[in-house]
């Protein structure tokens, strides 16, 4: 018999609190909080809710609680406010209420501009938060959040966490999972769920205490850190490192790390995310097998993405203007912004997928949009959603990229069998990739976009969703293909994968508005009031300055 | 513990409906454009009624004779005749498909017929067109037992004929086919828009996770199927509405009946193909599979099985009992009959009876088979 | 193009091809959508899409106690058409059998009916048809006329008049010796279900990558826009011409239909028709942003193509302005070669003369497709 998806958990949620749900891919997190919204039920044991029975009170349980799934269902033929309409009214919200949430709700999800806008031609990121207005609406007395802030960009996310604090202050019970283990940090109590069973409840600051004097940190030159952390990750004492701008953050075993690589450490406080990889079981080793397979790419022009003045219309709409820039070999590139401010169609012009209207994207020196296919071979693509054939076998999509992409012979059977040793995908070889676990999903797309050892990857969002310990991987892989002079690509809202980036440039309204390492972002938002700023807030504070000074212009 | 039905909840649902309804292209080409397309073939360009079917006549004898009865077979509506007298040549023309029927007058006709020896006159048909075979058969029998009678006038013995046929048709004096299959083809139409796009539209909600949104919130599952019912009902009406009026101005197919009667009947039958396509999205959530059920379970029973083209008496006993379980074969027997005959009774009570049955059959199987989960 | 880039580029269209067969093959749902609703389709209603007319329900008023009507009541009740018969005592059972159709036709003979006769003067026979069944009528009456000629004659006879022979019709029908409807149903029937399948399996294709985002990551690959049609076209001709051998080997096992032509005639026009309904496929697919919008656009196809193809009512019987525009549904020229082929034994030039209409539609149909196709990845 299968392992079941939730293994005899007992727990109870305190009223007014935010409960954050927490744990890696496949411990049972959507199905606890589809059990708590009444939508499954339980095999065994019973969940009451404010009193209410979920199977024999589900009538009632729906009208005090509200909730949003991972994948919140717009109508997407619908506008904003049709949509927002529609939910008000199932709620059986007053009007002037309405008038008041509606107000609250869109000034919150900064969508009052495109009220009139059909909901599916939002951004994703604009649709996430349209999802949670929708699910706010109607005074819930209990709110069930499943990864609410999955792409959705930090000035949002801040927003949301401002928001959901103001109900939890009127008393409303909040549990929310999340795979942002800052949000966690945040959070009063914290579920802890791995493979099906309960790890940990209790306040986030008791889990952080399993580590205190065993986090560390150390400044390292930019151009080595990535060496230093593949060495870092395979010293015996160390449970897990990352990189943090031209940082290294360290939690070992012990705390006497002092000596470790014989560097000068210093001791932080610790943060919930490193007691969380630490209760399981610690970061993977810093080997990348995967890049021992590539070969090492030999520094043919100096620049293989080059964007120059890329500009695209669609109608009046402006969504990129005049980006101009370019990336050099074995570099990692960074394109940040809120929802909604041109990040994706940049990505789509360098990759081929959507034409400028003005300007230039170059690849190796070819233009994607019209070059042979001999250059489209040299690109690797990975999609922000995964969007291999979900009906085909693992082994079926191996077979499947590999042929397109034009391998042939022994040797495609070998960079196969090398994806499949890499990756661990042995046991799933004969599964249909969509019933794999999300960690494993990644996995084969990863496998799938590299087999032809690209020049340049792009990763669209790689790791939104992710728990800690598969992105750790995952960068792992990133980082030494970097090393071998693989040029990478990358959007995301995670700020702690922009810290791995080499450079990046933050977009927003269309406009490139800051562009430099990350410490050199950080450092250009440095103020009296915020002496150690971190890259979410560097990126918060360039956003505002420019909404401040078109509200100047506008008052001018 | 049940709440009350929710006014408020039921129209929020229902408005939504509405506006899905009005801005997807392809319901609208579902709910006009394809009736108009349908209705201007039936009543333009199709029927079953054969004239000028092309007919070869062979003739071997060319006596005054043969010439008179090849001169009956020139003077019918039914037949466009080329007259040959090589038989090698005309039977390609059969294999071929150009040529219906073969009509050959034999080499001795007409010293048999004057000597009143028996002569048979050959007929070479199509059979890879049935129908089309049986109607040169009947038509080359009626040109010939006319050409008898005429031929026992003016021949020496004169006598009458011992029983004369005289037909009447009821309802459609004409014999018009296209006023059959136009009333006919309403139950087709009614059918896509009841069954084929509400199976879609529900079976599209929970692909998309819109219906897992909606199971949360406090509505009511009486108050989401009312609220899908009633547009796509309206929307059924509305077509019908054209349908009918296009019939009956544009082509005047005549309308006996009563239209508050047809109306009546329309709403039954509507509700048992919506109940249908809201059973099909209840048991798949794929728009391919709904899609797929709904043509064999709803599209093509109302084609083939429901007696509007296929008369049910000829099928095998199997198959007949088949066509009782599908309501188009009760509405298409309602809608011939409203426009043709007048409004009868004993046929459209029990056809209603059976098709409030099958609406009531489905409607309730969706209301007990959709709970508010996901399992 | 040289040898080198042309295989490299068969290599990648053939991976394209492997995975859209399995895609389609793995999913055990759409494999029994692809296998079961055929046949049990092929079966029923090959069985129900007759135009024949048995079984007949006959009425019979009869005001008359004379030989001659009871005689041809016998007569009737003799020929194998005509099954159930119902005897009426007045003209209100016949106006409410006709009404709730228990009947479609009543025979009534009128009180002197036998003594008409007998006197050497004509009887009328009158006889009630229903016309809500229009073709059915005509047939029944045609039946009916043939029974009152073998009788009229007979009765003459009978009372020693001197009649002239009169001239009696022997047919002989060719391909299809008894009439039978089954041989024109089967292989039509296997046409339709060919041409369903070969729209269903291409118009959801592209239109379903888009929704799960996979058709970008064609895009970004090495594929070039031809590549990437072929890919998509001939799975889909894969799938139909296995689909269509299926639903032929299943209609000659399971009817008693004949098989006279010749089957690679059959295979190659077979091929062009399903290439010309893959082009349709295609493109509906790629003007569809949704799978209903390519479902619904299926549909409207499909309706008129099956009304105007001449299968349930006869190319001829439509009026002269509309009978030329039928030649641009392959459907249509398709029917032809395949009852031909089946029953006929059609020869190769007469095939040739609809096929390659077909090959000019498929031809169309498919740059208009890649036109499409094309336009619509800029």
């Amino acid at each position: 018999m299968e392992r079941p998806a939730l293994d005899r958990i007992s727990v109870s949620i305190r009223s007014g609190m935010i409960t954050g749900l927490v744990g890696p891919d496949g411990a049972g997190k959507t199905t606890l909080i589809r059990l708590m919204a009444g939508l499954l039920l339980p095999t065994k044991g019973q969940i009451s809710i404010l009193g209410l029975n979920t199977e024999k009170d589900a009538e009632r349980l729906h009208e005090i609680t509200g909730y949003m799934p991972q994948k919140f269902g717009l109508y997407e033929d619908l506008t904003v406010l049709e949509n927002l309409d529609l939910y008000a009214d199932l709620h059986d919200l007053s009007e002037e209420e309405k008038t008041v949430e509606f107000e609250r709700m869109l000034k919150f999800t900064t969508l009052k501009p495109f009220i009139h806008r059909l909901a599916g031609n939002l951004s994703g990121g604009m649709k996430q938060k349209l999802g949670l207005a929708c699910s706010l609406l109607g005074h819930p007395k209990v709110l069930l959040l499943d990864e609410p802030s999955v792409g959705v960009d930090p000035l949002s996310r801040r927003e949301l966490w401002k928001m959901v604090q103001e109900l939890a202050d009127q008393g409303i019970t909040i549990v929310w999972s999340t795979s942002y283990l800052d949000e966690a940090d945040k959070c009063h109590d914290v579920l802890l769920l791995n493979e099906g069973a309960l790890l940990f409840h209790g306040s986030p600051k008791e889990l952080s205490k399993r580590v205190e004097g065993r986090v560390f940190q150390l400044e390292v030159p930019l151009e080595k850190r990535r060496m230093l952390l593949k060495d870092v990750l395979n010293h015996p004492e160390t449970t897990d490192a990352i990189i943090q701008g031209n940082r290294i953050h360290l939690v070992s075993t012990s705390s006497f790390s002092v000596d470790l690589k014989g560097f000068q450490w210093t001791s932080i406080p610790p943060r919930f995310e490193d007691a969380f990889v630490d209760i399981l079981g610690g970061s993977p080793k810093g080997e990348s097998v995967l890049a021992k397979h590539i070969s090492q790419k030999t520094s043919e022009g100096q620049h293989p993405i080059q964007a120059e003045h890329l500009t695209k219309r669609f109608g009046n709409f402006i969504a990129a203007r005049n980006i101009s820039f370019s990336i050099g070999r074995g570099e990692v590139f960074g394109l940040l912004g809120p929802n909604g401010a041109g990040k994706s169609t940049i990505f789509k012009m360098l990759c081929g997928l959507l034409q400028p209207t003005e300007g230039k994207a170059l690849v190796s020196g070819f233009d994607l949009k019209t070059a042979s296919s001999e250059a489209r071979s040299r690109i690797g693509y990975m999609a922000q959603k995964f969007s291999l054939y979900g009906a085909l076998s693992v082994q079926e999509n191996l077979n499947f990229f590999s042929g397109i992409y034009g391998l042939q012979g022994t040797f495609r059977q070998r960079k196969m069998d090398h994806m499949i040793t890499i990756f661990d995908l042995s046991p799933y070889l004969e599964s249909n990739a969509d019933l794999l676990p999300l960690g494993y999903k990644q996995r084969l797309a990863l496998a799938c976009a590299v087999m032809h050892e690209p020049d340049v990857l792009f990763l669209d969002e790689p790791t939104s969703g992710v728990d800690p310990i598969t992105r750790r991987e995952f960068w792992n892989h990133i980082n030494e293909m970097a090393e071998k002079g693989v040029t990478i690509m990358v959007t995301t809202h995670f700020m702690e994968e922009a810290e791995y980036c080499d450079r990046i440039a933050l977009i927003y309204q269309g406009i490139n508005i800051a562009a430099g390492t990350p410490d050199h972002l950080i450092e250009s938002v440095k103020t009296k009031d915020l002496p150690y700023p971190t890259l979410e807030d560097a990126f918060i504070t360039l956003i505002e300055e420019i909404n401040g000074q078109e509200k100047e212009k506008g008052r001018a | 513990m049940k709440s009350s039905f929710s006014f408020r909840r039921f129209w929020a649902y229902f408005k939504k409906e509405e506006k899905q309804i009005l801005r997807d292209p392809s319901t609208f080409l579902i709910a006009f454009i394809l009736p108009l397309l349908m209705i201007f073939i039936y009543g333009y360009g199709v029927s079953l009624d054969a004239d000028k079917i092309p007919l070869g006549l062979l003739l071997e004898d060319t006596s005054p004779t043969a010439r008179s009865l090849e001169n009956a077979f020139l003077g019918t509506p039914y037949f466009n005749v080329t007259t040959s007298t090589h038989r090698s040549s005309i039977e390609d023309e059969l294999t071929a498909g150009r040529l219906r029927g073969i009509v050959t007058i034999p080499l001795n006709f007409s010293q048999n017929f004057l000597r009143n020896v028996k002569t048979p006159l050959q007929v070479l048909l199509d059979g890879s067109e049935p129908n089309t075979a049986r109607f040169v058969l009947n038509y080359a029998q009626g040109v010939v037992s006319n050409w008898n009678a005429q031929q026992k006038i003016e021949g020496k013995s004169f006598f009458t004929s011992p029983i004369r046929a005289e037909p009447r048709t009821w309802f459609n004096e004409e014999l018009k086919s296209r006023d059959v299959l136009l009333p006919g083809s309403i139950a087709i139409i009614m059918t896509l828009i009841g069954t084929l796009l509400t199976a879609l539209v529900v079976a599209r909600e929970w692909e998309r996770g819109t219906m897992e949104v909606m199971m949360s919130t406090p509505i009511q599952i009486r108050e989401m199927l009312f609220a899908k019912l009633i547009p796509y009902f309206f929307l059924g009406l509305g077509s019908m509405t054209l349908c009918v009026s296009l019939s009956i101005l544009l082509f005047n197919v005549p309308f006996r009946g009563s239209y508050l009667v047809l109306l009546l009947a329309t709403s039954i039958f509507l509700l048992a193909s919506l109940g249908l396509g809201l059973f099909i999205s209840s048991t798949t959530r794929n728009q391919f599979v709904a899609s797929q059920i709904s043509i064999m379970t709803g599209f093509l029973p109302a084609f083939m099985l429901s007696g509007f083209i296929f008369e049910i008496p000829s099928m095998p006993q199997s198959i007949q009992a088949l066509t009782y379980l599908f309501p188009a074969r009760y509405f298409v027997t309602i809608l011939q009959t409203s426009f043709l005959s007048g409004t009868i009774w004993e046929l459209v009570l029990p056809s209603m009876a059976f098709m409030l049955i099958i609406a009531f059959f489905f409607l309730s199987l969706t209301a007990l088979k959709m709970v508010k989960r996901l399992d | 193009m040289s040898m080198h880039s042309f295989k490299d580029g068969w290599f990648r269209i053939k991976a394209l091809i492997i995975k859209e067969i399995l895609a389609v093959w793995r999913d055990k749902k759409s494999r029994i959508v692809l296998i079961a609703p055929p046949l049990i389709q092929l079966i029923i209603f090959s069985h129900a899409a007759t135009l024949d007319v048995i079984n007949i329900s006959l009425g019979i008023y009869n005001q008359d106690n004379g030989w001659y009507s009871h005689e041809l009541i016998q007569r009737v009740k003799g020929s194998p058409y005509f099954k159930y018969i119902y005897e009426f005592k007045n003209p209100a059972d016949v106006k409410r059998a006709i009404d709730t159709q228990d009947v479609i036709l009543s025979l009534q003979f009128q009180p002197h009916f036998s003594r008409l006769i007998a006197s050497g003067q004509t009887a009328p026979l009158q006889i009630v048809l229903d016309g809500r069944k229009s073709n059915a009528s005509q047939i029944v009456m045609g039946y009916i006329n043939s029974i009152l000629q073998t009788f009229n004659t007979d009765v003459l006879k009978y009372k020693g008049v001197q009649v002239p022979e009169p001239i009696e019709i022997a047919y002989r029908s060719f391909f299809n010796p008894n009439i039978d409807y089954i041989y024109y149903t089967v292989p039509c029937i296997v046409a339709i279900l060919s041409m369903v399948l070969a729209l269903m399996v291409t118009a959801m294709s592209v239109s379903r990558e888009r929704e799960n985002g996979t058709f970008d990551q064609l895009l970004v690959s090495p594929l070039q826009p031809w590549q990437i049609l072929i890919g998509k076209m001939l799975p889909a001709m894969i799938i139909s011409i296995g689909e269509s051998t299926l639903l032929m080997i299943a209609a000659l096992i399971l009817f008693d239909v004949p098989f006279k032509g010749s089957i690679v005639s059959l295979y190659i026009s077979m091929i062009v028709f399903l290439f010309s309904m893959v082009g349709v496929g295609l493109f509906i697919s790629s003007i569809s942003q949704t799978q209903q919008q390519s479902i619904l656009g299926t549909f409207v196809f499909m309706t008129p193509t099956m009304l105007l193809s001449g299968y349930a009512t006869p190319i001829e019987n439509m009026p002269h302005w509309l009978q030329p525009f039928t030649n641009l549904l392959p459907i249509k020229h398709f029917f032809i070669i395949i009852k031909g082929i089946f029953l006929k034994n059609m020869p190769a030039a007469e095939v040739f003369m609809h096929t390659w209409p077909m090959a000019l539609i498929a031809l169309f149909t498919l740059s208009l497709a890649g036109w499409m196709f094309k336009k619509r990845m800029e």
